[in-house]
C-alpha cells in the first residue's frame, strides 16, 4: 500500500503533507498519472510558499487517483491503496497515522470530502477563490478548490488560515478583504436553522444515513433547528458537473502530448502516432472516458445542447442555494452513499465516481464552502467557513 | 459573362506591448530561440493566465480607431487544436464577446471613397514557431512568440479586388501605427493577413464558393495572390477546369500559385468554450474615457492642421505625417523652439538624412523632439553654425540624453563672437595666399571661397558665415 509518492525525512513538529496534485520544486508531481511520472515542476505552488512562510515543513506528497477525479484515489497509475479489499485514501491514512498535522490537496470531484467523511476526519473545501490555485495541476478549473483535511477542526482552520489570501498570480483569486472573512473567528448566530437535504440521486445506505441523522440530532441538542428539504434541482448538479469537469479536463490534459515533457511512447513513426500512442499508453480508462465525454460536450454540434446547458444549470443551482440560504444558515448533505468503498464497487462500475459525486457536485459547481465533520457535509454560503467550523466544533465537543 | 470578386480579410496584428498577454515574458521580436519563455507560455501545468491590461488598452484603442462598438464586458475563450507550436494544445482567444464589433474604415481608391465594414476585433495569443532547417528530418520549436498578444481584425466581405484590399491594408497600417497599437511590420510577421475570396456573376446577390488564402507576407504578394485566385475561380466557373470547394489554400509567392492545404492542417472542430481561469474583463466608464482621450489625431487631421495652423507646405506636412514618430518629434520640437517651418525643415532634411544613412525607418526615430527644438533654437539664434548643428544632431542619435547646448559647449561647437580672433585668422589666411587675394581683386569673385574655407576651418566652423564673409571682404579690400 503506497501512501506517499515522495516523502521527506523530517522531524519537524509542524509537518504538512500535500497531495500529488500540488506542484513542488523539491519533489516530483505525477497527479496520479503515468503521463506525468517523474515530472518536476520549475516552481512551487502558492500554498507551498505560504506554508513555508508560516513555518510548516512539507512532509511529502500523498498519492492521488489519476487527476483526482475518482472516488478516493483508486485510479493512481502505480496502484490503488487497498487494505482487505477496502479502498483507502492516502491522505486520510497519513493523518490517521499521525504523520502530518494536515494534508492539503485539490478537491476536483469530491475525493477529499469523501475520504474525510469515511475516515472520521474533518475537511474544509473553502469558498472558491479564497485559496490560490497557482501551482495546482489543472483539471476542472471552474470548480476545483484547494482543500484541507485534518483530525480536528482547529487544525483545519489553522492550515486554511496559512494558505488563504489574495494572489495576483491567480486571475480568479478574490480580494484580500473577501479572503479575510474566512479567517475570522466564527460563531453560530442564534436561532440557527439548518436544512437537511433528502431525495439525493443515490439513497445513502443505512450507515451513511445514520451519520446524517446523528449529526442532525446533535445540532438539535445544541438548539439549532433542523428541517428536511427535498433536493429539488440539486439533483441535476452531478450531471452538469460531469459535463463541465470532463470538458475542462479534456482541454486541460490536451497539453500532455508526449513532446515537451512527461511520458513519450517509444512506438511512433510520425507526429500523429507520437501524440496518439503517448496518450493511449499513459492515460487510464476513467481519464480517457472523461476526455471523450468532455470532447463531445464541447463539439460545435453539442455545445449549446450540452455544455451551455450545464453552464445554465450551474446558475440554477446557485439560485437554489441562494434561496436555501435566505432561510437556513447551513445545508446538511451526505458526502457519500456508503461509509466504505470496496474494490468490488469499482469493478462493478468503473464510472462510479461520476454517480457518487451527486453529493459533492452541488458545492463543486457553485464554489460554496463545505466543512466535512461526523461523516457529513455542511455547506454554507460564500465565506461562511467560520460558522461551519463552529458547527464542526460542536460535533467534536459532543463526541468527547 | 462578367464576374465580380468578393473579398473579406482577417488581419492579424501583434500588439506593441512590452510583455506577453498572460505572463511577464518579453514580447519583443528578435531574441535567440526560447529566450523569452517561462512555464506559463510553455504550457506547463499549474500556471494561471493573468490578463495584461495593456493588451486590453490596445484592443480598445484599435476598436475606437476603426469606429467600432466596444463591448464593455469582454471575455476570453479557449480554442482547441493540436499543433506542436501550441504548447497547451489550446489558444486563448475571444469567441463569444470580442472587445470590439461593428466598425468601419474609409478607404480611397481610383474609384473614389468607400466604407469597409469591420465585423469584429478580438484579442488572442500568438502561437510559437516551428524551425525546420537546423537538422535534417527534425523540427525544432521556438516558443518566443507563444502568447505574444495579437488582435485579429475581421472585415465584412466588402472588398472587390486587389486595389481595394491594398488601400484597406494601408489604411489599417497607418491608423494602427498612429495609435501605437502595433509596429505593423509585414517582414517580421507583426502584421499578417488571410484573404477570403469568392467570385460571382456581376450583379448577383449570392456568394460563390469561398476559399481562404494564407501565408502572404507582403502587399505585393497579397495583390498577386488575389489576382491569381480570382482568375482561377473565373476559369473554373467559365470553363469548368475544376470544381471549386470551400477550402484553405497556401500562397506560394515564388511559384506564384496557391495550393490547397492538406485537410489535416485545417479541418477540425475548435471546441470553443469560455476560459474559466480568466474572469470577464469589465470596461468601466473611467477606463473607456481614458482610452478615448488617448486616441491620436488621424494622419489627415494632423496634415491639415500643420498646413492651416502652422503654415507648413503641403509637401512638408505630407512628409511628416507619414509616421507618428516623425509627428511626435516635430510637435515636441515646435513646443520648444516655436519655429514650425524650421522644425519641419530640420526633420525632413537633416533627420531624414541620418535615418537613411543609418538604414533606420521613420518609426525607429528615437531622438528627443524637445532636444531637437533646443538645437533648432541654438542654430536660429546663431549660437551654433548649421554645419555644426548637424554634428550635434548626429550625437543626439547616438545618445538621446544629450543636451544640445551642453554638448556644443563641451565640443567647441559654439559660434565665436570674438572679432579679434576672427581678424587674426583672416590676416593669416590673406598673408598665406596672396594669389587668391590678387585673383579676387582682379574680379574673380569666386577666389574668395578658398580664403573663406580656410578661415572657417581654422575657426572650426564656429563663426557666423555672414560675419566672416563681410570681414573677409573688408580685409581684402584693405590690403595694398
Ligand atoms: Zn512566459
Amino acid at each position: 500500500m503506497k501512501l506517499y509518492t515522495s516523502k521527506a525525512e523530517t522531524a519537524a513538529a509542524s509537518v504538512v503533507v500535500v497531495d500529488d496534485m500540488i506542484l513542488t520544486k523539491e519533489m516530483p508531481t505525477a497527479a496520479g498519472s503515468k503521463m506525468l511520472e517523474g515530472y518536476r515542476s520549475l516552481f512551487d505552488a502558492e500554498m507551498i510558499t505560504r506554508l513555508h512562510a508560516a513555518g510548516y515543513e512539507i512532509g511529502g506528497k500523498a498519492a492521488v487517483g489519476e487527476f483526482a477525479i475518482d472516488l478516493v484515489g483508486e485510479t493512481a497509475y502505480d496502484g490503488a491503496c487497498v487494505a482487505d479489499g477496502i479502498l483507502r485514501n492516502a491522505a486520510a491514512e497519513i493523518i490517521k497515522a499521525g504523520e502530518a498535522k494536515a494534508v492539503v490537496g485539490l478537491d476536483v470531484n469530491g475525493s477529499v470530502r469523501r475520504a474525510a467523511a469515511q475516515n472520521g476526519l474533518i475537511s474544509v473545501k473553502p469558498t472558491y477563490g479564497t485559496v490560490s490555485r497557482y501551482g495546482t495541476v489543472p483539471v476542472a478549473c471552474s470548480g476545483e478548490t484547494v482543500s484541507v483535511m485534518a483530525k480536528t477542526a482547529a487544525d483545519c482552520r489553522e492550515i486554511l488560515e496559512a494558505i488563504a489570501g489574495h494572489d495576483d498570480k491567480d486571475g480568479t483569486s478574490l480580494s484580500e478583504e473577501c479572503c479575510a472573512q474566512i479567517k475570522s473567528g466564527g460563531s453560530i448566530a442564534k436561532p440557527a436553522k439548518v436544512a437537511v437535504i433528502t431525495g439525493c440521486n443515490l439513497t445513502p445506505d443505512a450507515e451513511a444515513a445514520a451519520k446524517l441523522s446523528a449529526f442532525g440530532a446533535m445540532l438539535e441538542q445544541n438548539g439549532i433547528s433542523v428541517t428536511a428539504v427535498d433536493a429539488g434541482v440539486l439533483t441535476t448538479a452531478s450531471a452538469a458537473w460531469n459535463i463541465l469537469m470532463s470538458a475542462e479536463l479534456c482541454n486541460n490534459v490536451s497539453r500532455y502530448d508526449g513532446i515537451k515533457y512527461g511520458y513519450r511512447t517509444e512506438n511512433f513513426e510520425n507526429i500523429d502516432e507520437l501524440y496518439t500512442n503517448s496518450r493511449t499508453e499513459a492515460f487510464g480508462v476513467l481519464l480517457k472516458t472523461a476526455i471523450l465525454y468532455g470532447s463531445d460536450a464541447l463539439s460545435s454540434e453539442n455545445y449549446m445542447k450540452v455544455y451551455d446547458k450545464a453552464l445554465r444549470i450551474r446558475r440554477v443551482i446557485a439560485d437554489a442555494f441562494a434561496a436555501l440560504f435566505a432561510q437556513y444558515d447551513a445545508v446538511l448533505m451526505p458526502a457519500c452513499s456508503k461509509m466504505v468503498y470496496t474494490e468490488a464497487d469499482v469493478q462493478a462500475d468503473r464510472y462510479i465516481s461520476f454517480a457518487e459525486n451527486c453529493y459533492t457536485a452541488p458545492a463543486s459547481i457553485t464554489g460554496l464552502p463545505v466543512v466535512v465533520a461526523g461523516g457529513v457535509q455542511m455547506i454554507g454560503k460564500a465565506f461562511a467557513e467560520p460558522m461551519l467550523f463552529a458547527m464542526a466544533e460542536l460535533y467534536e465537543k459532543e463526541g468527547k | 459573362m462578367r464576374y465580380e470578386t468578393v473579398i473579406g480579410l482577417e488581419v492579424h496584428v501583434e500588439l506593441a506591448t512590452e510583455s506577453k498577454i498572460f505572463c511577464s515574458c518579453s514580447a519583443k521580436f528578435g531574441a535567440g530561440p526560447n529566450e523569452h519563455v517561462c512555464p506559463a507560455c510553455c504550457g506547463m501545468p499549474g500556471m494561471l493566465p493573468v490578463v495584461n491590461k495593456r493588451v486590453v488598452d490596445l484592443g480598445m484603442t484599435a476598436g475606437m480607431m476603426l469606429n467600432c462598438h466596444i463591448n464593455r464586458t469582454t471575455t476570453f475563450d479557449k480554442k482547441s487544436y493540436y499543433y506542436p507550436d501550441l504548447p497547451c494544445a489550446y489558444q486563448t482567444t475571444q469567441w463569444f464577446a470580442p472587445v470590439a464589433v461593428n466598425g468601419c474604415v474609409e478607404i480611397e481608391t481610383s474609384k473614389g471613397k468607400k466604407k469597409v465594414r469591420i465585423k469584429q476585433i478580438h484579442m488572442e495569443e500568438d502561437a510559437g514557431k516551428l524551425v525546420h532547417d537546423i537538422m535534417p528530418d527534425t523540427t525544432h520549436v521556438d516558443f518566443n512568440r507563444t502568447s505574444v498578444p495579437l488582435i485579429e481584425i475581421v472585415s465584412q466581405p466588402d472588398l472587390s479586388g486587389a486595389e481595394e484590399v491594398i488601400a484597406y491594408l494601408e489604411r489599417l497600417h497607418a491608423l494602427l501605427r498612429f495609435a501605437k497599437v502595433s509596429d505593423c511590420r509585414w517582414e517580421q510577421g507583426s502584421m499578417r493577413c488571410d484573404v477570403n475570396l469568392s467570385v460571382r456573376p456581376e450583379g448577383s446577390s449570392e456568394l460563390g464558393v469561398r476559399t481562404e488564402m494564407k501565408n502572404m507576407n507582403s502587399l505585393t504578394a497579397i495583390a498577386r495572390a488575389i489576382e491569381y485566385e480570382t482568375a482561377r475561380h473565373i476559369d473554373a466557373l467559365e470553363n469548368g477546369t475544376e470544381v471549386l470547394v470551400q477550402e484553405t489554400r497556401r500562397w506560394d509567392d515564388v511559384k506564384g500559385k496557391s495550393y490547397a492545404m492538406r485537410n489535416k492542417e485545417t479541418a477540425g472542430d475548435y471546441r470553443y468554450f469560455p476560459d474559466p481561469n480568466v474572469m470577464p474583463v469589465v470596461i468601466d466608464d473611467a477606463w473607456y474615457a481614458a482610452i478615448e482621450a488617448s486616441l491620436p489625431e488621424l494622419p489627415e487631421e494632423k496634415r491639415a492642421r500643420y498646413i492651416s495652423e502652422l503654415g507648413l507646405s503641403e509637401y512638408d506636412a505630407a512628409q511628416l505625417t507619414q509616421s507618428r514618430a516623425l509627428c511626435d518629434c516635430f510637435e515636441d520640437a515646435v513646443s520648444v523652439c516655436g519655429k514650425a517651418k524650421d522644425a519641419a525643415n530640420w526633420i525632413n532634411s537633416e533627420v531624414m538624412n541620418i535615418l537613411n544613412a543609418r538604414k533606420m525607418n521613420f518609426d525607429m526615430l528615437h531622438i528627443d523632439g524637445k532636444s531637437l527644438g533646443a538645437l533648432i533654437l541654438l542654430v536660429a539664434d546663431g549660437k551654433v553654425g548649421r554645419a555644426n548643428g548637424k554634428k550635434v544632431l548626429a550625437a543626439m542619435f547616438d545618445d538621446t540624453t544629450i543636451d544640445p547646448a551642453v554638448y556644443a559647449e563641451e565640443n567647441g561647437l559654439i559660434v565665436s563672437h570674438d572679432t579679434g580672433m576672427i581678424d587674426a585668422v583672416i590676416k593669416e589666411a590673406i598673408s598665406s595666399d596672396p594669389k587668391a587675394v590678387a585673383d579676387y581683386k582682379s574680379g574673380k569673385e569666386k577666389a574668395i571661397m578658398a580664403l573663406f574655407g580656410k578661415c572657417m576651418k581654422q575657426l572650426k566652423g564656429n563663426c557666423d558665415p555672414q560675419v566672416l564673409h563681410t570681414m573677409l571682404i573688408d580685409a581684402i579690400k584693405a590690403t595694398e
